[in-house]
């Protein structure tokens, strides 16, 4: 079953086309990295998906419905900013998100922020960068919701927390019921996780293939993949 | 404990393999539960999907058995465990061999070379 759907879709930005006439469909129940250099039209996409911009031709299908605002019920999405009030605690963001969203799962985000080590009390603001984009995990995979779009959740982060991120994502991930898309740089580290990829450059979708695929066929990995790919 | 995966083969496969090893070196017994799917998907920082397959496959070879709502286990059948040895044995064997003759020596350069490497050490 496909969890997304884009058909003949276009965005522009005024002139600016930045996805041009694109088509293709995502499988439910996988992790997928959604790769291609900057101002590819990556984070693009994943808006649509996500319901945050609309689509200047074509249609997009998220979870069997047409990708609106009121989406975010059944898609969580990670923005690649921090989209947190900087007065809260860790402890009143988490509950705050627990009022916005019905699928949050309070005894999950408790789960994770020890898992994360991240102290209730501590206000956002004083947070180090890391320690921030570790709460921002916690809070997307808190909730019980269908899709989980991740903008960039590695990038600027040193290694110890980047690792605690993948870490995380794959002991609390349920893959029975969910579907994580997201986008990256740190390919070669992310590569592991994922099932499937997307390449994207200029607006358009190179190729969709499965990680094992990549690896069985040419015996390259990811990496070398993505330069055969984007020359 | 982080373990890298080489770039060429799936990870799935470098999974099967690992499993393979240590049970053939005893690390797991026969009967021995194996590590959870998320359990070792949080180990070496894989994708569940990717355990679950090299957990499938590895019961397709007949190594393991899931047991439902229990795990998954290293086979009992000790005759099967120590085929699997034999099987590695003779596999790395024949790599060995085609990789001397591909250098040009024959059988009895090469059992003579194994005789005093081993004997050396031994």
């Amino acid at each position: 079953m496909s969890i997304v759907q884009f058909e003949y879709v276009s965005k522009k930005y005024y002139r600016e086309a930045a996805l041009d006439n694109v088509s293709f469909e995502l499988p439910s129940g996988k992790v997928i990295g959604l790769i291609g250099p900057n101002g590819s039209g990556k984070s693009t996409t994943l808006k649509l998906m996500a319901g945050l911009i609309r689509a200047s031709k074509g249609k997009v299908t998220v979870c069997d419905k047409p990708a609106c605002r009121r989406i975010s019920e059944e898609v969580a999405f990670l923005s690649e900013l921090d989209a947190f009030y900087s007065f809260f605690t860790v402890q009143e963001t988490i509950n705050f998100y627990h009022e916005q969203y019905k699928d949050f799962d309070m005894e999950k985000a408790k789960a994770m922020l020890n898992f994360m080590q991240l102290k209730p009390d501590a206000r956002v603001k004083d947070l180090s960068k890391g320690n921030r984009g570790r709460l921002k995990i916690v809070l997307s995979l808190s909730r019980q919701a269908k899709l989980i779009l991740m903008d960039e959740p590695l990038s600027g982060l040193d290694p110890i927390v980047r690792d605690s991120i993948i870490k995380g994502l794959v002991s609390f991930i349920n893959l029975e019921k969910q579907t994580v898309i997201m986008t990256t740089h740190e390919v070669s580290e992310i590569e592991p996780l994922l099932d499937m990829v997307i390449a994207i450059r200029d607006g358009h979708v190179l190729k969709i293939e499965e990680i094992d695929n990549i690896r069985e066929k040419y015996n390259i990995s990811l990496v070398e993949w993505m330069k055969k790919v984007f020359v | 404990m982080t373990e890298s995966f080489n770039e060429t083969q799936p990870i799935y496969l470098q999974l099967v393999q690992k499993v393979i090893m240590q049970i053939v070196r005893g690390d797991l017994k026969a009967g021995e539960k194996l590590p959870s799917v998320r359990e070792s998907g949080t180990q070496f920082k894989v994708n569940p999907n990717t355990v679950q397959r090299a957990y499938a496959d590895l019961e397709r070879l007949t190594v393991v058995e899931t047991r439902r709502g229990l795990g998954t286990f290293v086979t009992e059948d000790i005759v099967r465990l120590n085929q699997l040895r034999e099987q590695l044995k003779h596999e790395k064997i024949d790599t060995f061999i085609q990789d001397m003759k591909e250098m040009g020596f024959n059988s009895n350069e090469i059992k003579a070379g194994l005789y005093e490497h081993l004997g050396d050490k031994s």
